[in-house]
């Protein structure tokens, strides 16, 4: 027989309060991740040590660029909860979790942002 | 009778093994090594960011970028990161196959997880030689 409310067992939120919701994000992540990856490799395999001229017309092809844009946003997304996931485990005192939550996911949306502005800048 | 610990003098007991003395299975292995290329692949967003900038900028910036890139030491922090990478997207499929509920037995996750050590040494040295020969043909 379980504890747990009849309204908590029809929510299934948990202890977290958000039910599965980020380890539901991680796996779709990871499974679009799969793919991208794999033609990201690809792509700087195949223009390791290319000329400037060929690489930003590799970029300016509206296929390329959309598919980078995707590995980018998928990638920081991922990259965004597998970090919150390792400070929950590791920090206790509640002030430097929250503090780390805020820095890692500043830094996600900034390298996401520098990313996306380099790729529009090249391929627009 | 067990030692009294009113003594004030540690029990002489012997102590459950902990992780310097544990002889690290497989998986114990892998699982930190997940974490641990995770954390890693983030830093390496950095790198992605200074090709697509450097790119973006024109061809002196670009240039700059592969002097770096290119020199003994962009070459190993790029191995690392072909590394980690490889690693975690294979030990990542492993996961995704866990999630579904296959390959839990003792047996078939190590020798998953010995799969994954292989695929990564492979697939790395793999794109590494078709990155040489890539470059030059740009020669």
């Amino acid at each position: 027989m379980s504890a747990r409310s009849p309204l908590g067992k029809v929510k299934g939120l948990g202890s977290a309060r958000s039910g599965t919701h980020h380890f539901w994000q991680q796996r779709l992540t990871a499974v679009a991740l799969l793919p991208l990856t794999l033609w990201f490799v690809w792509c700087v395999v195949r223009y390791t040590g290319a000329p400037h001229s060929e690489v930003i017309a590799f970029l300016s092809d509206p296929v390329s660029a959309v598919a980078i844009l995707l590995f980018i946003v998928a990638g920081v997304y991922h990259m965004a909860l597998g970090l919150h996931v390792v400070i929950e485990d590791y920090i206790q005192r509640e002030s430097t979790k929250i503090g780390l939550f805020m820095l890692t996911n500043f830094a996600a949306f900034a390298v996401a942002a520098v990313c996306v502005f380099a790729v529009l800048k090249i391929a627009i | 009778m067990p030692e009294a610990r009113t003594s004030g003098r540690p029990s002489s007991r012997p102590l459950s093994p902990h992780l310097q003395i544990y002889r690290w299975p497989i998986t114990m292995g892998t699982s930190i090594l997940h974490r641990i290329t995770g954390v890693g692949l983030a830093s390496g967003t950095l790198l992605l960011a200074w090709w697509l900038v450097a790119a973006s900028m024109g061809p002196e910036a670009y240039a700059d970028f592969e002097s770096v890139a290119f020199g003994w030491f962009g070459r190993l922090v790029l191995f690392g990161f072909t590394l980690a990478l490889v690693f975690h997207a294979f030990n990542g499929v492993r996961h995704l196959f866990w999630d579904a509920g296959y390959g839990f037995k003792t047996a078939s996750a190590n020798m998953s997880g010995l799969a994954v050590f292989a695929l990564t040494l492979v697939a790395t040295i793999v794109i590494w030689v078709m990155a040489y020969q890539s470059m030059g043909t740009w020669q």
